[in-house]
Protein backbone atom coordinates (compact mmCIF):
# COMPACT_ATOMS: atom_id res chain seq x y z
CA UNK A 1 0.00 0.00 0.00
CA UNK A 2 1.43 3.64 -0.91
CA UNK A 3 1.93 5.82 1.89
CA UNK A 4 -0.55 8.91 2.38
CA UNK A 5 1.95 11.37 1.03
CA UNK A 6 2.67 9.51 -2.44
CA UNK A 7 -0.75 9.54 -2.82
CA UNK A 8 -1.59 13.26 -2.11
CA UNK A 9 1.65 14.05 -4.44
CA UNK A 10 0.24 11.64 -7.18
CA UNK A 11 -3.30 13.69 -7.09
CA UNK A 12 -1.87 17.12 -7.17
CA UNK A 13 0.73 16.09 -10.02
CA UNK A 14 -2.42 14.88 -11.85
CA UNK A 15 -4.42 18.34 -10.81
CA UNK A 16 -1.52 20.00 -12.79
CA UNK A 17 -1.43 17.99 -15.76
CA UNK A 18 -5.11 18.21 -15.79
CA UNK A 19 -4.52 22.51 -16.06
CA UNK A 20 -2.39 22.39 -18.74
CA UNK A 21 -4.53 20.02 -20.43
CA UNK A 22 -7.99 21.59 -20.02
CA UNK A 23 -6.24 25.15 -21.37
CA UNK A 24 -4.59 23.81 -24.27
CA UNK A 25 -7.86 22.39 -25.18
CA UNK A 26 -9.24 25.96 -24.90
CA UNK A 27 -6.93 27.40 -27.33
CA UNK A 28 -7.56 24.88 -29.74
CA UNK A 29 -10.95 25.81 -29.76
CA UNK A 30 -10.07 29.17 -29.80
CA UNK A 31 -8.16 28.39 -32.95
CA UNK A 32 -10.51 26.58 -34.46
CA UNK A 33 -12.92 29.13 -34.35
CA UNK A 34 -10.62 31.66 -36.42
CA UNK A 35 -9.43 29.09 -38.54
CA UNK A 36 -12.54 27.75 -40.05
CA UNK A 37 -13.83 31.22 -40.12
CA UNK A 38 -10.85 32.07 -42.51
CA UNK A 39 -11.98 28.78 -44.77
CA UNK A 40 -15.16 30.39 -44.90
CA UNK A 41 -14.41 33.45 -45.91
CA UNK A 42 -11.75 31.38 -48.57
CA UNK A 43 -13.97 29.45 -49.78
CA UNK A 44 -15.67 31.74 -52.24
CA UNK A 45 -12.36 33.26 -53.68
CA UNK A 46 -11.22 29.54 -54.44
CA UNK A 47 -14.13 28.42 -55.73
CA UNK A 48 -14.46 31.10 -58.36
CA UNK A 49 -11.31 31.48 -59.00
CA UNK A 50 -11.50 27.77 -60.00
CA UNK A 51 -14.62 28.08 -62.04
CA UNK A 52 -12.77 31.02 -63.94
CA UNK A 53 -9.38 28.72 -64.48
CA UNK A 54 -11.66 25.62 -65.65
CA UNK A 55 -13.35 27.70 -68.11
CA UNK A 56 -10.17 29.62 -69.34
CA UNK A 57 -8.29 26.39 -70.05
CA UNK A 58 -11.73 24.21 -71.45
CA UNK A 59 -12.21 27.65 -74.25
CA UNK A 60 -8.30 27.23 -74.86
CA UNK A 61 -7.24 24.12 -76.30
CA UNK A 62 -4.00 23.50 -76.63
CA UNK A 63 -2.27 26.42 -74.71
CA UNK A 64 0.85 26.19 -73.78
CA UNK A 65 2.33 26.87 -70.07
CA UNK A 66 4.81 25.81 -68.05
CA UNK A 67 2.19 24.50 -65.57
CA UNK A 68 -0.15 22.95 -67.96
CA UNK A 69 2.71 21.06 -69.59
CA UNK A 70 2.72 17.12 -69.12
CA UNK A 71 6.15 16.49 -68.47
CA UNK A 72 7.16 13.32 -71.11
CA UNK A 73 9.32 11.36 -68.74
CA UNK A 74 8.24 11.08 -65.51
CA UNK A 75 10.88 10.45 -62.84
CA UNK A 76 10.80 13.43 -60.21
CA UNK A 77 8.22 13.36 -57.38
CA UNK A 78 7.80 16.27 -55.38
CA UNK A 79 5.72 15.59 -52.43
CA UNK A 80 4.44 18.85 -50.49
CA UNK A 81 4.03 17.17 -47.06
CA UNK A 82 1.48 20.02 -44.20
CA UNK A 83 1.95 18.78 -40.91
CA UNK A 84 1.40 20.85 -37.45
CA UNK A 85 4.67 22.34 -35.53
CA UNK A 86 3.72 21.01 -32.59
CA UNK A 87 2.33 17.52 -31.11
CA UNK A 88 -0.57 16.96 -28.75
CA UNK A 89 -3.17 16.31 -30.90
CA UNK A 90 -3.63 12.62 -31.34
CA UNK A 91 -2.95 10.86 -34.43
CA UNK A 92 -3.31 13.70 -36.33
CA UNK A 93 0.60 14.38 -37.64
CA UNK A 94 1.29 10.39 -37.99
CA UNK A 95 -1.60 10.04 -40.27
CA UNK A 96 -0.21 12.07 -42.34
CA UNK A 97 2.80 11.33 -42.68
CA UNK A 98 1.96 7.62 -43.03
CA UNK A 99 -0.14 8.59 -45.82
CA UNK A 100 3.11 10.88 -47.46
CA UNK A 101 5.23 8.12 -46.84
CA UNK A 102 2.79 5.17 -48.75
CA UNK A 103 2.29 7.49 -51.59
CA UNK A 104 6.43 8.46 -51.63
CA UNK A 105 6.91 4.88 -51.11
CA UNK A 106 4.14 3.37 -54.08
CA UNK A 107 6.15 5.96 -56.37
CA UNK A 108 9.75 4.48 -55.72
CA UNK A 109 8.51 1.04 -56.53
CA UNK A 110 7.79 2.80 -59.69
CA UNK A 111 11.68 3.87 -60.14
CA UNK A 112 10.76 7.33 -59.24
CA UNK A 113 12.85 9.34 -57.32
CA UNK A 114 11.12 11.22 -54.57
CA UNK A 115 11.55 14.25 -52.83
CA UNK A 116 9.61 16.47 -50.26
CA UNK A 117 8.75 19.99 -49.36
CA UNK A 118 7.59 19.89 -45.82
CA UNK A 119 5.73 23.02 -43.93
CA UNK A 120 5.65 22.00 -40.21
CA UNK A 121 8.29 20.76 -37.71
CA UNK A 122 6.66 17.27 -37.08
CA UNK A 123 6.75 16.11 -41.08
CA UNK A 124 10.09 17.71 -41.45
CA UNK A 125 11.54 15.74 -38.75
CA UNK A 126 9.91 12.27 -39.89
CA UNK A 127 10.83 12.67 -43.25
CA UNK A 128 14.67 13.14 -42.67
CA UNK A 129 14.69 10.12 -40.40
CA UNK A 130 13.26 8.22 -43.41
CA UNK A 131 15.99 9.37 -45.50
CA UNK A 132 13.91 10.85 -48.40
CA UNK A 133 15.43 14.09 -49.32
CA UNK A 134 13.71 17.27 -47.89
CA UNK A 135 14.22 20.39 -50.58
CA UNK A 136 12.80 22.42 -48.18
CA UNK A 137 10.90 23.33 -45.11
CA UNK A 138 8.82 25.37 -43.59
CA UNK A 139 8.42 26.07 -39.66
CA UNK A 140 6.35 28.08 -37.32
CA UNK A 141 4.15 29.39 -40.00
CA UNK A 142 0.64 28.28 -39.28
CA UNK A 143 0.19 31.19 -36.10
CA UNK A 144 0.72 33.85 -38.65
CA UNK A 145 -0.56 32.16 -41.94
CA UNK A 146 -1.76 34.36 -44.74
CA UNK A 147 -1.09 34.39 -48.65
CA UNK A 148 1.79 35.15 -48.80
CA UNK A 149 3.34 32.28 -47.33
CA UNK A 150 1.63 29.77 -50.02
CA UNK A 151 2.86 32.39 -52.52
CA UNK A 152 6.33 31.58 -51.39
CA UNK A 153 5.69 27.74 -51.34
CA UNK A 154 4.27 28.07 -54.61
CA UNK A 155 6.99 29.94 -56.14
CA UNK A 156 9.55 27.16 -54.69
CA UNK A 157 7.09 24.74 -56.28
CA UNK A 158 6.55 25.79 -59.84
CA UNK A 159 10.31 26.69 -59.87
CA UNK A 160 11.21 23.00 -59.57
CA UNK A 161 8.49 21.93 -62.20
CA UNK A 162 9.37 24.38 -64.55
CA UNK A 163 12.89 23.41 -64.40
CA UNK A 164 12.38 19.76 -64.54
CA UNK A 165 13.40 18.95 -61.59
CA UNK A 166 9.91 17.28 -60.70
CA UNK A 167 7.64 15.72 -63.09
CA UNK A 168 4.69 15.29 -60.49
CA UNK A 169 3.54 17.40 -57.63
CA UNK A 170 1.41 16.06 -54.72
CA UNK A 171 -0.16 18.16 -51.92
CA UNK A 172 -0.46 16.17 -48.34
CA UNK A 173 -2.62 17.61 -45.76
CA UNK A 174 -5.27 17.07 -43.64
CA UNK A 175 -8.98 17.73 -44.47
CA UNK A 176 -11.26 19.57 -42.52
CA UNK A 177 -14.45 17.63 -42.36
CA UNK A 178 -16.07 18.46 -39.38
CA UNK A 179 -15.32 19.12 -35.64
CA UNK A 180 -14.55 15.01 -35.16
CA UNK A 181 -13.36 14.23 -38.86
CA UNK A 182 -10.12 15.62 -40.59
CA UNK A 183 -8.95 13.32 -43.63
CA UNK A 184 -5.63 13.05 -44.48
CA UNK A 185 -5.52 13.56 -48.33
CA UNK A 186 -3.29 13.61 -51.24
CA UNK A 187 -4.15 15.79 -54.18
CA UNK A 188 -2.30 15.98 -57.61
CA UNK A 189 -1.16 19.48 -57.51
CA UNK A 190 0.80 19.74 -61.12
CA UNK A 191 0.59 19.33 -63.67
CA UNK A 192 -2.51 21.03 -63.73
CA UNK A 193 -5.38 19.01 -65.17
CA UNK A 194 -7.97 21.45 -66.82
CA UNK A 195 -11.13 20.15 -65.44
CA UNK A 196 -13.65 18.23 -67.92
CA UNK A 197 -16.10 21.14 -69.02
CA UNK A 198 -19.41 20.25 -68.25
CA UNK A 199 -22.10 21.29 -70.53
CA UNK A 200 -23.48 24.27 -67.87
CA UNK A 201 -25.42 27.42 -68.98
CA UNK A 202 -22.42 29.48 -70.06
CA UNK A 203 -21.04 27.34 -72.49
CA UNK A 204 -22.41 28.88 -75.75
CA UNK A 205 -21.23 32.61 -74.79
CA UNK A 206 -17.80 33.55 -76.24
CA UNK A 207 -15.96 35.53 -74.09
CA UNK A 208 -13.73 38.55 -74.39
CA UNK A 209 -10.19 38.33 -73.42
CA UNK A 210 -7.78 41.31 -72.14
CA UNK A 211 -5.25 41.36 -73.01
CA UNK A 212 -5.18 38.29 -74.36
CA UNK A 213 -5.43 34.25 -73.35
CA UNK A 214 -1.88 33.21 -73.41
CA UNK A 215 -1.13 36.68 -70.84
CA UNK A 216 -4.25 36.24 -68.69
CA UNK A 217 -3.18 31.65 -68.11
CA UNK A 218 0.20 32.91 -67.12
CA UNK A 219 -1.21 35.19 -64.58
CA UNK A 220 -3.85 32.80 -63.42
CA UNK A 221 -1.60 29.29 -63.65
CA UNK A 222 0.67 30.07 -60.56
CA UNK A 223 -1.93 32.07 -58.69
CA UNK A 224 -4.20 28.80 -59.15
CA UNK A 225 -1.13 27.10 -57.31
CA UNK A 226 -1.41 29.99 -54.86
CA UNK A 227 -5.04 29.48 -53.99
CA UNK A 228 -4.64 25.31 -54.08
CA UNK A 229 -1.81 25.30 -51.81
CA UNK A 230 -3.25 28.15 -49.24
CA UNK A 231 -6.47 26.15 -49.00
CA UNK A 232 -4.82 23.46 -47.75
CA UNK A 233 -2.78 25.02 -45.30
CA UNK A 234 -6.01 26.58 -43.88
CA UNK A 235 -7.77 23.31 -43.86
CA UNK A 236 -4.38 21.75 -42.48
CA UNK A 237 -4.51 24.54 -39.98
CA UNK A 238 -8.25 24.02 -38.88
CA UNK A 239 -8.08 20.14 -38.66
CA UNK A 240 -4.99 20.36 -36.14
CA UNK A 241 -6.91 22.17 -33.94
CA UNK A 242 -9.26 20.48 -34.02
CA UNK A 243 -7.44 17.19 -33.37
CA UNK A 244 -5.76 18.72 -30.42
CA UNK A 245 -9.35 19.98 -29.02
CA UNK A 246 -10.33 16.58 -28.96
CA UNK A 247 -6.91 14.99 -27.77
CA UNK A 248 -7.04 17.70 -25.00
CA UNK A 249 -10.77 17.10 -24.19
CA UNK A 250 -9.62 13.02 -23.79
CA UNK A 251 -6.99 13.71 -21.55
CA UNK A 252 -8.88 16.56 -19.45
CA UNK A 253 -11.38 13.43 -18.62
CA UNK A 254 -8.81 10.90 -18.12
CA UNK A 255 -7.22 13.53 -15.51
CA UNK A 256 -10.53 13.53 -14.11
CA UNK A 257 -11.37 9.79 -13.66
CA UNK A 258 -7.75 9.51 -12.27
CA UNK A 259 -8.12 11.51 -9.69
CA UNK A 260 -11.25 10.43 -9.11
CA UNK A 261 -10.06 6.84 -8.36
CA UNK A 262 -6.46 8.30 -6.46
CA UNK A 263 -8.42 10.41 -4.14
CA UNK A 264 -10.60 6.95 -3.19
CA UNK A 265 -7.06 5.46 -2.55
CA UNK A 266 -6.31 8.15 -1.10
CA UNK A 267 -9.31 7.84 1.29
CA UNK A 268 -8.49 4.01 2.05
CA UNK A 269 -5.48 4.64 2.91
CA UNK A 270 -6.23 7.17 5.67
CA UNK A 271 -9.22 5.00 6.99
CA UNK A 272 -6.88 2.51 6.95
CA UNK A 273 -4.04 4.30 8.95
CA UNK A 274 -6.16 5.65 11.46
CA UNK A 275 -7.86 1.62 12.28
CA UNK A 276 -4.34 0.85 12.40
CA UNK A 277 -3.78 3.53 15.06
CA UNK A 278 -6.80 2.99 16.94
CA UNK A 279 -5.82 -1.18 17.18
CA UNK A 280 -2.32 -0.30 18.35
CA UNK A 281 -3.44 2.10 21.17
CA UNK A 282 -6.63 0.09 22.09
CA UNK A 283 -4.09 -2.82 22.62
CA UNK A 284 -1.78 -0.85 24.57
CA UNK A 285 -4.48 0.06 26.91
CA UNK A 286 -5.87 -4.01 27.29
CA UNK A 287 -2.30 -4.77 27.85
CA UNK A 288 -2.62 -2.09 30.87
CA UNK A 289 -5.30 -3.23 32.09
CA UNK A 290 -4.65 -6.84 32.53
CA UNK A 291 -1.32 -6.26 34.27
CA UNK B 1 -32.16 50.71 -61.63
CA UNK B 2 -29.95 48.40 -59.97
CA UNK B 3 -28.63 45.86 -63.10
CA UNK B 4 -25.51 44.81 -62.34
CA UNK B 5 -24.21 43.11 -59.59
CA UNK B 6 -20.63 43.39 -58.31
CA UNK B 7 -19.02 41.10 -56.28
CA UNK B 8 -15.22 41.81 -54.81
CA UNK B 9 -13.63 38.59 -53.13
CA UNK B 10 -10.20 38.37 -51.54
CA UNK B 11 -8.28 35.49 -50.08
CA UNK B 12 -9.02 36.47 -46.67
CA UNK B 13 -12.84 37.92 -47.29
CA UNK B 14 -15.79 38.56 -49.50
CA UNK B 15 -15.55 42.99 -49.50
CA UNK B 16 -18.43 43.61 -51.48
CA UNK B 17 -21.36 42.37 -52.85
CA UNK B 18 -24.17 44.50 -53.67
CA UNK B 19 -26.51 45.55 -56.92
CA UNK B 20 -24.66 48.95 -58.75
CA UNK B 21 -25.45 50.78 -62.08
CA UNK B 22 -22.42 51.41 -63.22
CA UNK B 23 -18.25 49.98 -62.22
CA UNK B 24 -15.20 51.27 -63.27
CA UNK B 25 -12.05 48.93 -62.66
CA UNK B 26 -8.68 49.73 -63.35
CA UNK B 27 -7.23 46.78 -66.16
CA UNK B 28 -4.20 45.97 -66.98
CA UNK B 29 -4.79 47.40 -70.79
CA UNK B 30 -6.44 50.80 -69.43
CA UNK B 31 -9.28 51.25 -67.21
CA UNK B 32 -12.74 49.55 -68.61
CA UNK B 33 -15.98 50.58 -67.87
CA UNK B 34 -18.99 47.90 -67.48
CA UNK B 35 -23.03 48.83 -67.82
CA UNK B 36 -25.92 46.76 -68.05
CA UNK B 37 -25.67 44.57 -70.86
CA UNK B 38 -21.83 44.27 -71.20
CA UNK B 39 -20.63 41.21 -72.96
CA UNK B 40 -18.75 38.59 -71.15
CA UNK B 41 -15.19 40.03 -70.26
CA UNK B 42 -12.12 38.05 -68.34
CA UNK B 43 -9.37 40.29 -67.96
CA UNK B 44 -6.28 40.98 -65.49
CA UNK B 45 -6.55 43.99 -63.18
CA UNK B 46 -3.75 46.24 -61.93
CA UNK B 47 -3.26 48.00 -58.67
CA UNK B 48 -5.96 50.83 -58.88
CA UNK B 49 -9.15 52.21 -57.74
CA UNK B 50 -12.12 50.78 -58.69
CA UNK B 51 -15.47 52.81 -59.00
CA UNK B 52 -18.94 51.81 -58.69
CA UNK B 53 -22.47 53.78 -59.05
CA UNK B 54 -25.07 53.42 -56.80
CA UNK B 55 -28.03 55.49 -58.48
CA UNK B 56 -25.84 59.16 -58.50
CA UNK B 57 -23.97 58.04 -55.88
CA UNK B 58 -19.72 57.24 -56.55
CA UNK B 59 -18.05 54.78 -54.24
CA UNK B 60 -14.86 53.69 -54.56
CA UNK B 61 -12.86 50.81 -53.26
CA UNK B 62 -8.94 50.39 -53.79
CA UNK B 63 -7.69 46.78 -55.59
CA UNK B 64 -4.22 45.46 -55.59
CA UNK B 65 -4.51 43.79 -58.76
CA UNK B 66 -6.17 40.46 -59.71
CA UNK B 67 -8.74 39.66 -62.13
CA UNK B 68 -12.23 40.42 -63.77
CA UNK B 69 -14.63 38.53 -65.18
CA UNK B 70 -18.04 40.37 -66.58
CA UNK B 71 -20.83 37.54 -67.16
CA UNK B 72 -24.80 37.69 -67.26
CA UNK B 73 -25.02 41.24 -65.87
CA UNK B 74 -22.42 40.34 -62.74
CA UNK B 75 -19.11 41.70 -62.50
CA UNK B 76 -17.08 39.84 -60.23
CA UNK B 77 -13.48 40.94 -58.76
CA UNK B 78 -10.50 38.64 -57.64
CA UNK B 79 -8.35 40.81 -56.03
CA UNK B 80 -5.30 39.66 -53.89
CA UNK B 81 -6.17 42.54 -51.19
CA UNK B 82 -9.18 45.24 -51.48
CA UNK B 83 -10.70 47.41 -49.59
CA UNK B 84 -13.42 50.37 -49.69
CA UNK B 85 -12.05 53.57 -49.33
CA UNK B 86 -14.16 54.28 -46.21
CA UNK B 87 -11.87 50.58 -44.44
CA UNK B 88 -8.61 52.46 -45.73
CA UNK B 89 -6.09 51.95 -42.74
CA UNK B 90 -4.67 55.65 -43.80
CA UNK B 91 -1.79 55.24 -41.30
CA UNK B 92 -0.38 51.92 -42.64
CA UNK B 93 -0.51 52.99 -46.16
CA UNK B 94 1.78 56.44 -44.64
CA UNK B 95 3.54 53.91 -43.15
CA UNK B 96 4.33 51.38 -46.28
CA UNK B 97 4.93 54.38 -48.55
CA UNK B 98 7.79 55.34 -46.01
CA UNK B 99 9.16 51.93 -46.22
CA UNK B 100 9.28 51.61 -49.54
CA UNK B 101 11.32 55.13 -50.27
CA UNK B 102 13.44 54.03 -48.11
CA UNK B 103 14.21 51.11 -49.70
CA UNK B 104 14.35 53.07 -53.28
CA UNK B 105 16.68 55.18 -52.25
CA UNK B 106 18.77 52.28 -50.84
CA UNK B 107 18.45 50.53 -54.04
CA UNK B 108 20.84 53.50 -55.65
CA UNK B 109 23.46 53.05 -53.57
CA UNK B 110 23.66 49.28 -53.21
CA UNK B 111 22.65 46.23 -54.87
CA UNK B 112 20.63 43.03 -53.97
CA UNK B 113 17.27 45.41 -53.23
CA UNK B 114 14.63 43.92 -55.33
CA UNK B 115 13.57 47.46 -56.87
CA UNK B 116 10.29 45.50 -58.82
CA UNK B 117 9.13 45.06 -55.37
CA UNK B 118 9.82 47.88 -53.57
CA UNK B 119 8.18 49.86 -56.31
CA UNK B 120 4.80 47.74 -56.46
CA UNK B 121 4.80 48.48 -52.83
CA UNK B 122 4.97 51.87 -53.43
CA UNK B 123 2.10 51.79 -55.80
CA UNK B 124 -0.10 50.05 -53.69
CA UNK B 125 0.55 52.77 -50.88
CA UNK B 126 0.37 56.02 -53.26
CA UNK B 127 -3.38 54.19 -54.92
CA UNK B 128 -4.65 53.49 -51.38
CA UNK B 129 -3.88 57.23 -50.11
CA UNK B 130 -5.57 58.54 -52.95
CA UNK B 131 -8.18 55.60 -52.77
CA UNK B 132 -8.65 57.18 -49.11
CA UNK B 133 -9.08 60.85 -50.85
CA UNK B 134 -5.63 61.96 -48.81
Amino acid sequence: MPSLKDVKLQIAGVKKTKQITRAMGMVASAGLRGAQQRIERFRPYANKFNTMLSDLAARTEGADHALLENHEEKKNVLILLVTSDRGLCGAFNVNLINTALKLAKAKESEGKAVSFICVGRKGRDAVRKTGFQVLSAMTDVMGSLNFQVATTIGNTVSHNYTEYNADEVYLVYSEFVSMSRQVPTSMALLPVVPSEKEEDANAGIEYVYEPNVGVLLAELLPRYLNVQIYRGLLDNFASENAARMFAMNNATNNCDEMIGSLTLLYNKTRQTAITNELMDIVGGANALQSQ
Amino acid sequence: MAALRLEIVTPDQVVLSTDVDYVGAPGVDGEFGVLAGHIPLLTALSIGILVYRIGNKDYTAFIAGGFAEVADNKVSILAQAAELSENIDVERAEKAKARAEERLQLAKQQDGIDVVRAENAMKRALTRLRAAGK
